[in-house]
């Protein structure tokens, strides 16, 4: 890295820490929108509260292409096998966002129909509550996900931590 | 609204409806009159509601089942029938025993009964006789019983799994034979991102052009009607907000404009002139969603910055009244949970001046534009007779050149005195629509203008105190204000026993809310017709011929807001 005064400077640093800068600020976000939530998903991308600012404005609708899913809205039980399907489509490291109440606890559809919070189907790693939760409140919840990414707390480095142990052993 | 001498006794219906039909005909309390039918007659009753000249109901609005346990005839089948020529409208009412819930189906009356009939099949288990494709529409394939009814477990879940999920019979087979040229069959959705949402389509493509197609809903069918049994009235108000989310106010005011109707109640002049500058600035907000989301699919990406910069101006507006941005819960049973802010009106002028602006430029972007033009002109084209058919109301049916928009037909909230057309095209394609849509956003535009103008001074909630709490300054100081505040609280409000009907002009066209109350302080039973459930059914019939990129600009055109449509 040059200075000002022309001489360079090696920073060092883990590999681990490299990558998780990097991906921290490259999140590809996939919106599962499905109600109210991803209307203010939309407006979170659009150019008022411009998500580009924190380098996850690259909505992806294929799950091969996107590292954060995004849950925004009631899952109900016809719902549910898809979003499995989808979220085991994502390549690793993934994470996920439960956005609004009905993400993270089914809300106030106790209802028949209605899965009482995704966590019942994938492992989420924040939950943004909310009905809807305003694009202030989303953004919020992926700046709390960065940090998470950065410091490796993720259920993405647990699963992995869990594998090496595994291997260790 | 409702004529002065009952449609019963201006028509003889006893000449014009079948004679050995035994029927009984009463005045509902909303002003429709109802009629019981046993279900042997209830075919010729419904054929010659449709077909004699002096009745002339062409639109089936609504079917829907009621369980009423007690009874010796435990279910009831309600038709709401309505005629846009005349302007009447008739409820017909079937008993039925509970050891055969059977009666005919009315697809061939009306193509609407499609969908209307399989969600009174799936809820109460009500079975159509000759309904060409009778099988559960809202809840999913493993579910058991039917949630609607009584005896049903609120919070009674079932599971599905991967393996059971739904495919059409028809895309199983694989047809053989020389005309048979590459066919295949494609799903589309429920994750897809020009479904908006939760829509699931499966079509049959020959080379690229679809031969048949079927949908399936349900993904977001959220047991609104459940929920709404099982809290009280005003509880059921955010609910409402979740239908149509886009436009959460319209929905609010419509369910509180039918409790008050029941009620025989009506709000203050300055509720219901805020409640119509809120309600045109949300049905902006909606068109401004449906033509922006339909734009970005066929690549316009553009105008879905331009349309969605006016609605973070509007959704400004709602918070500072309502203090929510998206579900705003502004209205209540009586009139709206408080006053607006003091620079209302001033915000509301410089929406007038700002919006247009966006409208313009997306006018001038597109209105001409060749790509959109050859992509939307003579896509998905219906007539009025089919889409009347149907049961389309709203902006997709004007777009099929039928004038009928409930704010002039059947005025509310005062829309006789503002000044406004009612845009219209012939062409009923995917072009028209979109004319349609933008010159509506205008005319709203209109509205508000003169009702901020007209604005009134006074109360924004009645001051009926069986209805809407007193002010705490009283409560803290009179007795008798404390007792009202207390059994508001504690019974909440009784509406008397009785049925209605109340309906009003959704973003997406006829918002109708039926609602039955049995003088408790919960609701028995409210169905809510919502406007692109009947849009939705017919789409599956308007793509045979198409190709997929002509799907997804019909399906943009629609408007099919998952809320609404699964509930």
């Amino acid at each position: 890295m040059r200075q000002p005064d022309g001489s360079s400077t090696v920073l060092t640093t883990r590999l681990d820490t490299m990558l998780a800068w990097v991906r921290k600020n490259s999140l590809w976000p996939l919106p599962f929108g499905t109600a109210c939530c991803a209307i203010e998903f939309m407006s979170s991308v659009s150019a008022h509260y411009d998500l580009a600012r924190f380098g996850a404005e690259v909505v992806r609708f294929s799950p091969r292409q996107s590292d954060m899913m995004i849950v925004a809205g009631t899952i109900t039980d016809k719902m549910a096998p898809v979003v499995k399907t989808i979220y085991d489509q994502m390549a690793e490291p993934k994470w996920v966002i439960a956005m609004g109440a009905c993400a993270c606890t089914g809300g106030f559809y106790r209802a028949y129909h209605v899965v009482q919070g995704v966590d019942e189907l994938i492992p989420v790693d924040v939950y943004v509550p909310g009905c809807p939760p305003t694009p202030e409140a989303l953004i919020h919840g992926i700046l709390k996900l960065q940090e998470m990414i950065q410091r490796g707390e993720t259920n993405d480095d647990r699963v992995k931590a869990r594998g090496r142990a595994a291997a260790a052993r | 609204m409702t004529e002065s001498r009952p449609v019963a006794e201006q028509l003889p219906l006893a000449r014009l409806l079948p004679s050995d039909a035994k029927l009984a005909v009463a005045q509902g309390g909303d002003g429709h009159t109802v009629l019981t039918v046993d279900r042997e007659h209830l075919l010729p009753v419904l054929r010659a509601f449709k077909e004699r000249p002096e009745l002339a109901c062409d639109l089936l609005v609504d079917i829907c089942g009621v369980d009423y346990p007690g009874r010796e005839q435990r279910f009831e089948v309600v038709y709401h029938l309505a005629s846009l020529e005349r302007g009447h409208r008739f409820r017909v009412r079937v008993p039925l025993a509970e050891d055969s819930p059977t009666v005919p189906s009315a697809y061939e009356v009306w193509k609407a009964a499609d969908w209307f009939e399989r969600e009174a099949y799936d809820m109460f288990g009500i079975r159509f006789e000759g309904h060409p494709n009778l099988k559960r529409i809202l809840t999913h394939e493993a579910f058991q019983g039917h949630p609607l009814r009584k005896d049903y477990d609120p919070a009674r879940r079932w599971l599905l799994t991967d393996a059971e999920t739904m495919v059409p019979e028809w895309a199983k087979e694989t047809p053989g034979g020389d005309g048979q040229f590459e066919t295949q069959v494609l799903n589309l959705g429920p994750s897809h991102p020009a479904t908006h949402g939760t829509l699931r389509t499966v079509v049959r493509l020959d080379g690229e052009v679809i031969t048949q197609a079927e949908c399936e809903i349900g993904y977001l069918h959220r047991c609104f009607e459940k929920m709404a049994e099982t809290h009280e009235w005003q509880q059921v108000i955010p609910y409402t907000d979740r239908l149509n989310y886009c436009s959460s106010m319209i929905n609010g005011v419509g369910y509180a404009l039918a409790v008050e109707k029941m009620l025989g109640i009506t709000a203050p002049p300055r509720a219901q002139a805020v409640e119509v500058i809120l309600s045109e600035l949300s049905r902006i907000m909606d068109h401004c969603v449906c033509l922006g989301a339909n734009l970005v699919d066929l690549g316009a990406l553009t105008n879905f910055w331009y349309f969605f910069q006016p609605r973070e101006e509007i959704y400004g507006l709602l918070e500072a009244c309502a203090g929510g941005r998206l579900t705003v819960s502004y209205v209540r049973i009586g009139g709206l949970a408080h006053d607006v802010p003091e620079d209302f009106a001033a915000r509301v002028r410089y929406l007038l001046e700002y919006i247009p602006k966006f409208l313009d430029d997306v006018d001038r972007l597109v209105t001409s534009n060749r790509i959109f033009r050859d992509r939307t002109e003579g896509v998905g084209v219906i007539s009025a007779e089919d889409a009347v058919a149907w049961g389309w109301t709203g902006p997709c049916l004007r777009a099929s050149g039928v004038p009928y928009d409930v704010r002039k037909a059947h005025p509310y909230l005062g829309y006789e005195r503002y000044d406004f057309d009612v845009p219209v095209a012939s062409t009923g394609d995917t072009y028209a629509r979109y004319l349609v849509r933008m010159e509506e956003m205008r005319q709203s535009l209109r509205i508000v203008r003169q009702a901020v103008d007209m604005l009134p001074d006074g109360p924004v909630i009645t001051d009926n105190h069986h209805v809407a709490l007193p002010p705490k300054s009283k409560v803290y100081n009179e007795m008798e204000a404390l007792i009202w505040h207390f059994k508001l609280i504690f019974e909440g409000i009784r509406v008397p026993p009785g049925d209605a009907y109340s309906f009003t002009e959704g973003a997406n066209g006829e918002l109708g809310y039926y609602i039955v109350a049995d003088g408790g302080g919960k609701p028995y039973r409210i169905k809510v017709r919502p406007p692109c459930f009947a849009v939705f059914q017919a789409y599956p019939h308007m793509l045979v011929g198409h190709m997929i990129p002509d799907s997804i600009a019909i399906l943009g055109s629609l408007n099919i807001i998952a809320g609404e449509l699964d509930r």
